[in-house]
């Protein structure tokens, strides 16, 4: 469980250069080397197994054919014993200090071991969960912009009715226009020929009364004083003869 | 147990047999990088098998440590010689 620690710090101080060094530099190369792999295997749930602490299993299963169960242990006895007697190991001062720390150590293992354990393993599990919630947005994110994307394709399918409408808006607007040029022409053309309509009859007018006021004149100077007086005398007899006559009618 | 041919050269340790081990040792790669190379195959091996896993136990650092100590008590022997109880063994 101290690895599980291990593991969870040496991922994050990727750079210290003290206990977890060399670790940290395994842990460097090992992503390196599995980079041209992916997606990168699981890690094994479970270590290698080791037995009280220090000795691999492999030990214990290699001497087993040949000696059974209790094999491993007289070994250890055996190499014991005969280091002591032998004293290959010297007891000295440093054993003493040695089995205290030992003790201790042991004992701060069996007493706390499981819940540092748990620490690690839910400080791992929160990461994972963050890593899985991150990747988990990020397929939705994904999956929403491929419906949104089938939704515009299939938008674009009706994209003809919307050019079909536009063309037709267009079509009017011309129509429209080409119709109100057509009537102003027709206007200006009009009042143009209205115009000249107007100035011929201006025209003739014009000649008519001159020739009238010319007529006249040369009728007025043409009648001499004679002429003058035997019309006046004559009126004045017409007259006459009038009132005689509607004198005579207003009495019958 | 008939096994296929292997080569010398890319068998493991634990395979070669007793009287190949000469033969076997002079196919190693002694230059300096493969010596490193080696060196941290082992490592790279150790860490994978004891440290590098979801739920590791005390087993990865310990035999470090422990393996440590072992190294440490060899290189002093020397001078722990002196603290020996018994002249004649």
């Amino acid at each position: 469980m101290l690895s599980r620690l291990v593991l969870v710090s040496g991922h994050t101080l990727k750079n210290s250069g003290s206990f977890g060094a060399c670790l940290v530099q395994a842990s460097r190369s090992f992503h390196q080397s599995s980079q041209s792999l992916a997606p990168v295997p699981p890690l094994p749930e479970k270590g290698g197994k080791v037995r009280h602490g220090i000795f691999p299993e492999e030990l214990f299963t290699l001497l087993y054919p040949k000696t059974g169960v209790t094999g491993p242990y007289m070994l250890g006895t055996g190499l014991l014993l005969y280091m002591l007697s032998k004293e290959i190991y010297v007891i000295n001062h440093e054993t003493f200090a040695a089995a205290s720390i030992g003790a201790v150590v042991i004992y701060g293992i069996k007493k706390f071991g499981p819940s540092v354990a748990a620490f690690a393993d839910k400080i791992n599990e929160d990461k994972v969960a963050k890593a899985q919630e991150v990747k988990d947005q990020a397929m939705a994110s994904l999956t929403q912009g491929i419906e949104d994307e089938k939704k515009e394709q299939w938008r674009v399918e009706g994209r003809h009715m919307l050019f079909d409408a536009k063309r037709n808006n267009v079509a009017m607007l011309l129509e429209t226009n080409y119709r109100e040029r057509l009537h102003m022409v027709t206007n200006e053309v009009k009042k143009r020929l209205d115009y000249q309509v107007e100035l011929q009859n201006l025209h003739r007018r014009m000649e008519q009364e001159h020739m009238v006021n010319w007529v006249e004149q040369s009728v007025i100077k043409s009648i001499t004083p004679l002429q003058e007086k035997e019309s006046i005398a004559k009126c004045i007899a017409d007259l006459k003869v009038l009132a005689k006559a509607t004198q005579a009618r207003a009495t019958v | 147990m008939a096994d296929k041919p292997v080569a010398l050269a890319q068998k493991r340790l634990m395979d070669v047999k007793l009287g190949e081990l000469p033969s076997w040792f002079g196919t190693r790669d002694f230059t300096p990088n493969g010596l490193i190379g080696s060196v941290r195959g082992g490592y790279e091996r150790y860490y994978n098998k004891y440290i590098n896993v979801r739920k590791g136990g005390i087993g990865g650092v310990a035999m470090f440590l422990a393996g440590y100590i072992a190294l440490s008590y060899l290189w002093e022997y020397d001078h722990i010689k002196h603290d020996r109880w018994r002249k004649y063994h």
